[in-house]
């Protein structure tokens, strides 16, 4: 076990979710979902496609509303109140599946978008922060191209930058990897590792076993709106308590 | 990295197209002779070409007279450019007081001034939005005049291009902006906001801009009480503008309605808030994507301020048929509808060329 996963332990609760449901219409998506993320602490959420796993953690930045329960993120609850979901959201950065750049602007002025608009930083350090990002996502040459001339892994790489820009306390990524062509997947789950290992706290929804692997301290196993199984990866791969993590698992990692 | 680089470019044989034998003859074969058909429709074209260009020019240039005192000089069957030499200062300016035309026609050189500046995208922000402002009341100086010596004219005597411009450039300026937020409104989670502008978009769409010319000039005053007006002008550009924008509105909301809903939750994510998500993100997107249908709505509109004769106002159109009832200079629609329609196919033609720069810029960032 790493340093970092046994002060994550230790850490106090950053993200909450108490006896949280929530419906589409008539369809039970989220039941009675019960999370606790430590700061510092990664977070991989796996399960069949429609369990719920991206809902939930569109829930913790209120891109979904839950309609039961309560989250607390960074000590703010969640509620109807615009003034909180606006201040949990300056701390909670999100990546996309479809990366969700601004197709409008270049990568730099992505970058700066929000820490200039939202945080209010003056233009220059804004652009500053931004291009060390770059750098640190291995794409600094690539400032002042548009997203539509980059390939999906950059741009990817660029959605993780952009959140990163706004200095959040916790990223929440939601299958970053999914719509990404298999030689580029392993350029955006480095650019994560490296993340994790700094100490970000993480809640990572994803069918890339050997980054959870890698990364982990804590696995969520999620099916039909349930979380029905948590705990070390260690454990959870190699000991699955129930029967459907265990048909689970041997689906995924089967191939 | 892996040892092996799958991504390093491998030369590959490279086959040229096959040179096209160059020459106007071959130019004519590929792209006029190059079947049947086309053959045919070529002939046909030039056979039209031979047929009504002569007798255009000959009455255009050939047969033209430029010079004459009256009408009666002008009938050898030619165009009577004299009636444009005489009446061109009347059809532009109309009855504002012949001593003064110089302020009409400063207000036109105003006019197209601040659409080139508009034009320039640098420029676009809160500092064209105060060139604006100085512009209009300029204009308003300009055409009122009763300060810094200049006579007042009212604004019945303000007639021609001035007044088409100012109809139409007032109206775009206002109807745009209101058109926005009649979009934004239409879009919007709260019910109250929803229905009143669906109900406006839905109302105003739905009669013909004569009818609320007819209603902002003939039965608003009936209205009002006793002893208070609206100046005329001003009747027919509030309608001018809320007409506009009832039009423009539903273009700019099949823009939003376009951009897709990663757009709207990357912006939320990111905690930018709902004016400046619809402000940075929104915005500039859907705009960009609807600048054909919108310049085409530009376009219309402008066109459309013709109407306002049917209500006694003289713009550019009302002007030339006003020139056209002088006894001296009776007969010449030819002359004074291709004047005229020179003036409006111009100013269109740039809004046309302009918008199709437009796109092209702000295409730059989604082309490989």
């Amino acid at each position: 076990m790493t340093e970092g996963a046994v002060e994550a332990r230790t850490g106090e609760p950053i993200i909450e979710l108490r006896n949280v449901d929530k419906w589409f219409g008539e369809f039970h998506v989220l039941r009675d979902i019960n999370l606790e993320v430590k700061k510092g602490e990664r977070v991989v959420v796996c399960g069949p496609s429609g369990s719920g796993k991206s809902t939930m953690i569109r829930c913790i930045n209120r891109l979904e509303e839950h309609q039961q329960g309560q989250i607390v993120v960074a000590g703010i609850e969640l509620t109807a109140d615009v003034k909180n979901i606006e201040a949990i959201r300056r701390e909670v950065g999100m990546v996309f599946q479809q990366f969700n750049l601004f197709p409008h602007l270049t990568v730099l002025q992505n970058l700066t978008l929000a820490p200039i608009w939202v945080r209010k930083l003056p233009r220059k350090e804004a652009e500053d922060t931004a291009r060390l990002y770059l750098q640190r996502v291995r794409i600094p040459e690539q400032a002042d191209k548009y997203p539509g001339q980059l390939s999906g892994g950059q741009q990817q790489r660029v959605a993780i930058a952009r959140s990163l820009c706004m200095r959040p306390e916790i990223m929440l990524f939601d299958e970053p990897t999914s719509a990404l062509d298999p030689e580029m997947i392993k350029e955006v789950l480095d650019v994560m590792i490296e993340l994790a290992q700094e100490g970000m706290t993480m809640v990572c929804v994803t069918h890339e076993m050997g980054f959870a692997r890698t990364v982990a301290d804590t696995m969520v196993f999620m099916d039909r709106g349930e979380i029905v199984e948590r705990g070390p990866p260690k454990e959870f791969f190699t000991n699955p308590q129930s029967d459907r993590t265990k048909l689970f698992l041997s689906q995924i990692l089967a191939h | 990295m892996a040892d092996v680089d799958v991504t390093q470019e491998v030369p590959l044989p490279v086959e040229r197209p096959r040179p096209v034998t160059a020459g106007p003859i071959a130019w004519l074969r590929v792209n006029l002779f190059n079947s049947i058909p086309n053959t045919i429709l070529t002939l046909a074209a030039l056979y039209l070409v031979a047929v009504i260009i002569p007798p255009v020019i000959r009455w255009a240039f050939i047969d033209a007279v430029w010079h004459a005192e009256t009408g009666r000089a002008c009938r050898a069957g030619g165009a009577c450019w004299a009636f444009i030499a005489e009446k061109g200062r009347f059809i532009l300016f109309g009855r504002f007081p012949y001593a003064e035309h110089w302020r009409p026609l400063f207000t036109v050189v105003i006019f197209i001034a601040m659409i080139l500046a508009s034009c320039d995208r640098r420029l676009w922000g809160r500092r064209l939005a105060v060139l604006w402002l100085a512009g209009l009341i300029a204009v308003g100086v300009l055409m009122w005049g009763g300060v810094l010596g200049m006579t007042y004219v009212e604004t019945s005597l303000w007639n021609g291009l001035p007044l088409t411009l100012i109809l139409a450039t007032v109206g775009m300026v206002f109807a745009f902006p209101l058109a926005i937020l009649l979009a934004l409104g239409r879009r919007s989670q709260l019910p109250a906001v929803r229905g009143i502008c669906v109900g406006y978009i839905e109302l105003v769409r739905g009669v013909p801009l004569i009818t609320v010319l007819f209603m902002a000039s003939v039965m608003l005053p009936l209205f009002l009480p006793a002893g208070m007006t609206i100046d005329k002008l001003l009747r027919a550009q509030v309608a001018v503008i809320l007409f506009a924008a009832a039009y423009l509105a539903e273009i700019i909301r099949g823009g939003l309605q376009a951009i897709p809903r990663g757009q709207y939750e990357a912006a939320d994510s990111l905690g930018l808030g709902y004016w400046r998500r619809t402000r940075l993100i929104i915005l500039p997107q859907a705009l960009a994507m609807v600048i054909p249908p919108l310049v085409n709505s530009f376009i219309g509109g402008f066109k459309n301020t013709t109407l306002v004769t049917i209500i006694g106002l003289f713009d550019l159109l009302g002007a030339a048929n006003a020139a056209l009832t002088d006894a001296n200079w009776q007969g010449f629609y030819i002359e004074a509808y291709v004047f005229t329609a020179a003036i409006y196919w111009t100013f269109c033609f740039f809004m046309s060329r302009y918008s199709q720069m437009l796109e092209r810029e702000f295409n730059k960032g989604r082309q490989r």
